[in-house]
């Protein structure tokens, strides 16, 4: 082994010195989250209703919406099969194999902010370089992730997962940092596949999160009691912000939940920092 | 340190694309001649060289220092096809050839050595014979490990044993970037501004500095630097079943033929690694002839195959042999076809957790997902895994185009705060795509596809060009706009489309006309856009408060007040608040225009939805969730 004697110690105390310079010089220097971290950042307002204050990599995490009883009765009568062949429309190549009609979502699905939440949840980590991965959610909209705040190309879709919803999930739970795994009314999942998930997740450090009801999830989180801000009196205005309350129960969080009051998403759909009231620590009754 | 590292025995051909192209051309060896690609030099010749062509250099430049310069052009087939003689040459003496690229095989030195008794015979003798066989001239090079041999190979010098870093020490940093097809330009630029002029200089970095300040591709090549294996030496045996293999019947002579049968299978292959969690970092393709001879190859690769890849080299492979045998039939007139071709993974690695330890931390994330993402579409389709691009648009679901994972994003700019810009990123041709799957479905419905066709925008210089129509147009499109509410909804059959449609890839940059700044566009939904857009609209029916039907009086006044809303053939829900309607005037142009406008609904159960109107037919466009 020949090594020239160039004052090796000084020369390489220089090119340290160098790069350490070149370091602080360059503007992006922010590195991508690094899995060595145990957790992922949240927004500060989020913080607060989760233990850590932050995405412990490894757990499970719910998004659940806690409904007031519906007012019509209806329950999710509404989710219905829909089979209306549209004329021309055409699958993406290669899956042929798909079912000809899906069970097309009733909008009832979808009222309770457990979408923005979502978004909101994931921004910060999206923003510091996180991988996050949509499993089975054809219909969420990418501009509203974007105005979250989540980097769109380091969001990757997977809209339809055929039968393969499983293998998919745990797919990504090998690479990315965050799945988010919808279609769970459809899939049927079972509690051994569940928990083999949540194995997976665990052993590779990554966050899953359900959009839908997960028992033994380490944390869920439920939203209730919105209301929409920004319309006016016959037909003036348009919907600007929206108040949601908020809770999380689960591991590492006191037996009577916590939660907290935001807009989601807030004025004009950026971010959530606008925080109202503070924290409410008991469990409070909505109806 | 290096007791481990296995002598590699490499042997380069100079300049291989200039001499392929040259012998296809049947320009002389002694013409100088140059590839270019991109009008720049991409190789050259040593007679164009020693007339001062460099790499790199502009054509005209070229032309200029050497006027009988022949211009040739690059074809990788081609070089692949014209380097199996080379490589036939090289295994009659030594066994076990890797091709690492066209014009450069690497061998393990022991057995070569050891027969011819030292390594300056067995240089000889590869040399003799390749040149004999195949009027090519090469060079070869011994030293511990790949990366030092090859180098050895270009300056024909014997690195002795142990002496690998010593000799790598001496070199300067450039060495790392020459590599075709990777590109470590920037790389080598920092390392030399840093002082950093020597290998030896940059291997005195200690590996975590280098880990932690340059990235993953540093790592690589501070380990190349240091003498080491670029992959860490803990290696997997592939187990048996991971071949693949197809049966050709009737028997392969072509080449479109053989070509067809590689990319199947090569998708075989890498559904069954997938399976496993694998990737293949070292490929064997073997074949089988109709007279009983087995012909079998070894491809190396820097990084894991990915199906492309693979394809690629069995293509190649197959085009050489194909190619070699048609010649060889033509004088002994043999036929000679293929009756069934392997792949075999000499090498892999697992997909999730390659080189994991060894590697640092900065892009191991981005590979770890990349390789995820790529096993997802090995078990479901190259296009079930998208990512989304914001264009430009009216509507939610316009403004988002799925471009299939791997394939080029061409991003528009993004706002800073979160809120995107609508971009003009032409994304909406009308054109149907490739293999003809395009959505033809809003056509069908009678409605006008979305977005603004291409040609319009650009005839009428803003791409926006709601409110101003080319010239001699009717200006009601002016009116309408100037009524809406600014900044207020304003726009185009929502939701008419499906998002999940085939979307045609461009792959080309920005096109070169029409105007660079961003589009916008007038009457666009505001943020907070609605976080969930059904991939087809759900109808719905909105009724007042005599349980009629509502809709549209003017294209911007509702009949009645909606009092009741009901959605996909659910229960009716009443209406607490609404906003609009805004009226949509988007391709007005087209003969069964018809009045359309959006309005916003907050329903009793604290939903809020985007809804259309559109003929009298409601839909549910977006759901603010």
């Amino acid at each position: 082994m020949v090594v020239r004697e160039v004052d090796p110690a000084g020369r390489l105390e220089l090119a340290r010195g160098v790069l350490r310079r070149v370091e602080r010089r360059a503007a992006r220097a922010t590195p991508p989250a690094a899995t060595g971290e145990r957790t992922l950042p949240v927004a500060p307002a989020l913080a607060r209703l989760l233990p850590l204050g932050a995405l412990r990599r490894g757990t499970t995490l719910a998004l659940t919406t806690e409904r007031a009883p519906a007012t019509t009765g209806e329950g999710d009568a509404s989710w219905r099969a829909h089979t209306r062949p549209t004329a021309g429309s055409v699958r993406p190549p290669g899956r042929g194999s798909r079912p000809p009609a899906r069970a097309r979502r009733g909008y009832r699905a979808w009222q309770a902010g457990v979408t923005s939440l979502l978004w909101t949840l994931l921004a910060e980590a999206s923003a510091g370089g996180a991988w996050v991965g949509v499993v089975g959610r054809p219909e969420l909209g990418p501009v509203a992730a974007a105005e979250a705040g989540l980097r769109l190309e380091r969001l990757a879709l997977v809209p339809d997962t055929g039968a393969d919803l499983l293998a998919v999930t745990s797919a990504l739970l090998d690479g990315l940092d965050v799945v988010v795994m919808g279609g769970l009314e459809r899939a049927a999942l079972g509690p051994a596949d569940r928990e083999r998930l949540a194995a997976r997740a665990r052993q590779r450090g990554a966050v899953l999160l359900a959009l839908g009801g997960w028992p033994g999830a380490d944390v869920q989180l439920s939203c209730t009691d919105v209301r929409w801000s920004g319309l006016g009196a016959e037909g003036s205005g348009r919907l600007r912000e929206r108040e949601i309350v908020v809770r999380s129960q689960g591991r590492g969080i006191a037996p009577a939940g916590r939660s907290a009051r935001f807009l989601l998403p807030g004025r004009d759909g950026v971010g959530t920092d606008a925080l109202l009231g503070g924290e409410e620590r008991a469990a409070r009754a909505v109806g | 340190m290096s007791a481990d590292a296995v002598r590699v025995l490499a042997l380069w051909s100079p300049d291989w694309p200039v001499t392929a192209a040259a012998r296809a051309a049947h320009v002389p060896p002694h013409r100088p001649a140059a590839v270019f690609v991109a009008n720049r030099v991409l190789a050259c010749s040593a007679t164009a060289r020693a007339q001062g062509v460099r790499r790199g250099l502009r054509r005209r430049d070229a032309q200029a220092r050497c006027p009988d310069l022949a211009v040739l052009h690059p074809d990788s087939d081609r070089d692949a096809r014209a380097f199996e003689p080379v490589v036939a040459a090289v295994e009659e003496l030594a066994p076990g050839v890797e091709i690492i690229r066209p014009g450069l095989v690497a061998l393990p030195a022991r057995g070569p050595v050891g027969w011819f008794g030292g390594e300056q015979a067995a240089a000889e003798r590869l040399v003799d014979r390749v040149a004999a066989h195949t009027g090519v001239e090469s060079q070869v090079g011994f030293a511990d490990g790949l990366f030092a041999a090859v180098l050895a190979a270009r300056r024909a010098a014997a690195v002795a044993p142990g002496d690998t870093p010593a000799f790598l020490a001496a070199l300067g940093v450039e060495e790392l970037a020459r590599e075709p097809g990777v590109d470590r330009s920037e790389l080598v630029d920092l390392l030399q501004r840093l002082g950093l002029r020597s290998l030896g200089a940059f291997a005195e970095l200690a590996a975590a500095d280098v880990a932690s300040r340059f990235g993953a591709d540093a790592v690589l090549c501070h380990r190349l630097a240091r003498g080491l294996d670029p992959r860490p030496p803990v290696r997997r045996r592939p187990v048996e079943e991971l071949t693949v293999a197809i049966g050709l019947d009737p028997p392969v002579d072509r080449v479109d033929a053989a070509a067809f049968a590689a990319r199947g299978l090569a998708e075989q292959l890498h559904t069954v690694l997938a399976g496993h969690g694998l990737a293949c970092t070292r490929l064997g393709i073997a074949v089988r002839t109709a007279s009983g001879e087995e012909l079998h190859r070894v491809w190396r690769c820097a990084e894991p195959l990915t199906p492309a890849g693979t394809t690629d080299r069995v293509r190649w492979q197959l085009d050489a042999w194909l190619t070699a045998r048609a010649r060889a039939a033509q004088a002994q007139e043999a036929t000679d076809a293929l009756v069934r071709l392997w792949l075999v993974p000499e090498e892999t690695v697992p997909a999730a957790a390659l080189q994991g330890g060894l590697w640092g931390e900065i892009g191991e994330s981005d590979e770890r997902a990349g390789r995820a993402l790529v096993r997802v579409q090995a078990l479901l389709g190259p296009e079930a895994v998208v990512t989304a691009v914001l264009g430009g648009g009216r509507d939610p679901a316009e403004r988002v185009r799925l471009v299939p994972w791997g394939d080029e994003r061409t991003d528009g700019p993004r706002g800073t705060s979160g809120a995107p810009v609508a971009a003009d990123n032409d994304q909406r041709s009308p054109r149907g795509g490739e293999g003809g799957v395009v959505d033809t479905a809003p056509h069908l419905d009678g409605v006008a596809p979305a977005g603004w066709p291409e040609d319009v925008r650009r005839a009428a210089g803003l791409p926006a060009a709601v409110a101003v129509p080319t010239a001699g147009s009717p200006a009601v499109g002016v009116s309408v706009a100037g009524v809406s509410v600014p900044g207020a909804p304003v726009g185009s059959s929502p939701g008419k489309r499906s998002r999940r449609r085939r979307v045609p890839v461009h792959r080309s940059p920005r096109p070169a006309t029409g105007p660079e700044t961003p589009a916008s566009w007038p009457g666009r939904l505001p943020a907070p856009s609605p976080s969930v857009v059904p991939p087809e609209p759900l109808p719905a029916e909105v009724t007042d408060r005599t349980g009629g039907p509502v809709h549209l009086a003017e294209p911007d006044r509702l009949s009645a007040a909606p009092t009741h809303v009901t959605v996909d053939g659910g229960d009716p829900i009443a209406v607490t608040g609404w906003a609009g309607p805004w009226p949509v005037w988007q391709r007005w142009w087209t003969p069964d225009a018809v009045p359309s406008a959006r309005v916003q609904m907050v329903l009793s159960d604290d939903t809020a939805l985007l809804l259309a109107i559109r003929d009298h037919t409601w839909t549910v466009t977006g759901i603010y969730d």
